[in-house]
């Protein structure tokens, strides 16, 4: 079966949880074989994994006609794709574009991130999708995330393939409820054109089927998991502490709810000394964090660690004796599950995703402060609570695989084609 | 001729008050009063008290022949005191007519049999002293916690004088032999074993009103028939349960009370008596020994301890509970003894079970707490508290066995302070009483210094007299 994704990150290059998201299922997706995956994202940087998919950038690929010889393509491009695969899709260019801002290759110049101007570039995106799906043959179209719903979109009307979309996250998880209207109208434009939705967790279908109109039975779950952590990950070492340390690892903006987080600490340093607190990750409510610790007196034992990339991400994990993750809103949340591989008690908020597969972890809504600090409290004074959560979470994360879910998602592929 | 012998459990634990870390130190009350209340007001009423009417009419009407045995745990008759002092009532009505006998068990529904052999005993003996003060009768026959039993429980049971044991009859100890006969231990071979008879035992607790089982609807009639259908030999059919299966787990609607009423009617047509446990101890002889090598229990698939020390955080907290038990029984403090009588009940590591499928089920049924975890953590909250107070009582640096040693010669000499006053007492006794002259008494010396005394309370008071009038003048 020959899948066309559309995507906007991809590891090692990722700024969230979207990009591990979309890897891992791909990945997955292959594994159960029979598989003949595309993946299109808009800046390839040359060091992606190719194993299993053909990843092609929307910046390498040309809309306006450019006359350029194989050893300039080669040149200019050679590290991320091959040279025919771009006389091949130039030999598909549908409309001129020479109007548009096209580089001396004929193509379009991406951030691949989340620049101002993200519109344009997710039209742009949706220009190039155009020229990709006349190119590549395809049986299925899958677009992960609202950004390249206009290219799923676009893809599904040049060839009539049924598309797939994936929702990783509405708009009503990342703003607490005060939706960007263009957003939201991307969203809903692309639900009304898929012909099936994928959640990643009850929570989002909910959300898609109450807040988005869409019908229940077009909406189906399938829970992300996680790639299995490289020994050398697993084996990552840290100085020795002579505290207990409990982590906080995201992006510090209003979905994260960071301010439980600083308010439990709060109410553990005033009964136990000899705890730190580390909040790692960046965004727009940080300076508020920073002096909402300070308001509360314990910014000595409170600490911004700024954004990890990498390693630093298990050297942190490794270092912590619990991880916190106490989302208002979480369609999935990966990042327990990554604690939980390193060996780390979770504690998670009931309002994420993740709490619908886990067990072995605690559970508190996220305005429970109190239940915050009481379960830090305990993680880190009954050493037995410490042991049976570090465990029995190891061993459960540890079934919690890829491929389950890519055979989930192979199953509604089937299913749409044969429609 | 077949006999049938019922047994029922009552139990109830002090369940726990949301208890915070920060009141570690600082908040000894550990208790969910309105919890407690509301839950064995409500089985009460649902269930013991129209139970035991029911058994009372049984009594009335079939006279001596029927009879059931009654465990009831200490914690359990304290809340029945405070919270439904009818059913103690009803419960002293049903001890008099004879035909209700009441197990021997520990006063907390503790797992002590398995951690703490000293504690153990001791426990024993106040849940002795307790149905001894409310119904008259010393119990002859033990039934541990939840039916937790192995060779070493029997030996100590043994030793304290009991005649014999109710267990489970656990599929795997009993392999091919049935449960319906009396057995006896190998390690105390004068002790005898009651098993449970499992299927017969659930068809009632369990599955009677589960309108899926095949043998759905179960009458008085056919239940008498598959127990007079068992081989010749096999005279026992011991019936262990809950006594919440009527009314609670039973519905009252589900005809339960009607069911158990026609019992004893079909019984006799059918030659089938009703024996209590001593009876069937003193009436039968035990057909072989039953080895356990490994402590069985009613509960759970497994039949073993896993549902109270299946996980480490169970281990861990019975281990932290039982490390202090030596100490607490150096204490004097009532209150300390009673809350280490309630932080032992078993139920407190039932919730913090974290198995899945149909027994986790079951745990979180009877769980007030969402999950296994937020189980541990406020009794590890509790238990820190509790320690703390406990270690308030004698400083911490001293070792058991110093402390129990100083405590000893406190004790000693105390006694040795009583002994030589009741002396004192004597001899002076004896002197007043010595006409003949040969002693002289020095009695007025004695006066005298009475008299001192005297003197010296009346300067007293005259001083304050004189202040007050001081201050009256003012």
């Amino acid at each position: 079966m020959k899948a066309l994704m559309f995507g906007w990150e991809f590891p090692p290059h990722i700024l969230g949880g979207l990009g591990t998201a979309s890897y891992g299922l791909t990945k997955g997706m292959a594994d159960c074989g029979d598989m003949d995956i595309t993946f299109v994202i808009p800046k390839p940087w040359g060091d992606e994994e190719k194993g299993f998919a053909r990843i092609i950038g929307a910046n390498t690929t040309p809309i306006a006609w450019r006359d350029v010889n194989s050893e300039y393509v080669q040149s200019r491009i050679g590290n991320v794709m091959d040279p025919q695969t771009y006389y091949d899709l130039r030999n598909h260019i549908y409309s001129d574009f020479n109007y548009m801002n096209t580089n001396d290759l004929g193509c379009i110049e991406f951030s691949g991130r989340y620049p101002d101007n993200l519109v344009e570039e997710i039209n742009n995106y949706s220009i190039v999708a155009g020229v990709i799906a006349r190119t590549i043959p395809c049986d299925v179209i899958h677009s992960h995330d609202w950004l390249t719903y206009p290219a799923g979109i676009h893809a599904k009307q040049v060839t009539g393939k049924p598309l797939v979309i994936h929702v990783h996250a509405t708009d009503f998880d990342r703003s607490r409820g005060n939706v960007n209207p263009t957003v939201f109208n991307i969203e809903k434009d692309g639900m009304n054109n898929a012909d099936h939705i994928i959640t990643v967790s009850n929570l989002t279908r909910r959300t898609v089927i109450e807040k988005y109109g869409i019908s229940p039975d077009k909406v189906t779950t399938v829970h992300n998991a996680v790639e299995p952590l490289s020994q050398e990950l697993l084996n990552v070492t840290v100085p020795p502490k002579h505290d207990k340390v409990v982590t906080f690892l995201g992006r510090i903006t209003m979905q994260k709810g960071p301010e439980y987080f600083v308010e439990a600490a709060a109410q553990v340093l005033s009964k136990v000394r000899g705890v730190q607190f580390v909040m790692a990750g960046g965004g727009d409510m940080m300076e508020k964090m920073i002096r909402l610790a300070a308001r509360r007196g314990i910014s000595d034992r409170f600490h911004f660690a700024g954004f990890l990339r990498g390693k630093e991400v298990y050297e942190m994990l490794k270092a912590s004796d619990v991880y916190i993750m106490p989302s208002v809103s979480e369609p999935f949340g990966i990042s327990p599950l990554e604690a939980m591989q390193m060996g780390v008690p979770s504690i998670i908020s009931k309002q994420s995703g993740c709490a619908e597969i886990l067990n072995n972890v605690i559970k508190v809504d996220y305005w429970d402060t109190n239940a915050i600090a009481d379960a830090i409290y305990s993680i880190i004074k009954y050493p037995a609570m410490y042991k049976e959560l570090r465990e029995k979470g190891l061993e459960e994360v540890n079934q919690i695989v890829w491929k389950k879910a890519g055979a989930k998602v192979i199953d509604i592929y089937k299913k749409v084609i044969n429609r | 001729m077949k006999a049938i012998c019922f047994y029922f459990q009552i139990h109830q634990p002090f369940r726990l008050k949301n208890y915070r870390f920060f009141d570690i130190g600082n908040d000894h009350y550990y208790y969910d009063d309105f919890a407690n209340d509301e839950i064995i007001t409500r089985i009460a009423q649902r269930s013991y008290l129209p139970a035991n009417e029911m058994l009372l009419d049984m009594i009335k009407q079939y006279g001596k022949k029927f009879k059931v045995a009654f465990s009831i745990s200490g914690t359990a008759l304290e809340q029945l005191e405070v919270y439904v002092p009818e059913f103690i009532e009803s419960m002293k009505e049903l001890a008099d007519t004879g035909c209700v006998e009441f197990l021997s068990e520990t006063y907390a529904h503790s797992l002590s049999s398995l951690e703490d052999p000293e504690e153990f005993v001791a426990q024993v003996k106040d849940h002795d002293t307790k149905i001894y003060q409310l119904f008259g009768k010393h119990p002859k026959v033990f039934r541990n916690t939840e039916l937790i039993y192995d060779d070493d429980i029997s030996a100590m049971v043994q030793a304290m004088g009991f005649k014999g044991v109710i267990t489970e009859g656990a599929k795997h100890i009993l392999g091919w032999k049935s449960p319906n006969y009396l057995y006896s231990s190998p390690v105390a071979p004068k002790l005898k074993l009651l098993l449970k008879n499992p299927k017969l035992s659930d068809d009632i607790s369990f599955r009677f009103s589960n309108p899926d089982w095949a043998s759905y609807p179960l009458t008085a009639d056919k239940y008498i028939d598959w127990i007079a259908a068992l081989p010749e030999e096999e005279q026992l059919v011991n019936l262990f349960m809950n006594y919440e299966t009527f009314g609670e787990m039973q519905p009252r609607e589900s005809g339960i009370f009607e069911f158990m009423k026609a019992l004893p009617r079909f019984a006799a047509e059918r030659g089938i008596e009703f024996l209590t446990p001593s009876e069937v101890i003193a009436k039968m002889k035990p057909v072989g020994e039953m080895p356990v090598m490994h402590p069985i229990s009613w509960a759970d698939e497994a039949r073993d301890t896993s549902a109270w020390l299946g996980n480490t955080l169970q281990q861990e907290a019975v281990k932290k509970l039982y490390s202090i038990g030596e100490r607490v029984r150096l204490c004097q403090d009532r209150r300390i003894k009673q809350d280490w009588y309630y932080l032992q009940a078993s139920d407190h590591f039932f919730y913090m079970c974290t198995k899945h499928s149909a027994d986790g089920v079951v745990h979180s049924n009877y769980s007030p707490y969402d999950s296994p975890y937020t189980a541990f953590t406020n009794y590890m909250n509790v238990l820190s508290d509790f320690m703390i107070r406990v270690h308030d009582q004698y400083p911490e640096s001293i070792d058991n066995e110093e402390l129990n040693a100083l405590l000893l010669t406190i004790r000693n000499q105390s006694n040795e302070i009583t002994q030589l006053h009741r002396e004192v007492e004597l001899l002076r006794n004896n002197i007043v009483k010595d006409t003949t002259g040969d002693f002289p008494v020095d009695e007025p010396k004695v006066k005298k210094v009475a008299k001192k005394e005297d003197k010296k309370t009346v300067k007293k008071s005259t001083k304050k007299a004189t202040a007050k009038k001081a201050a009256t003048k003012k």
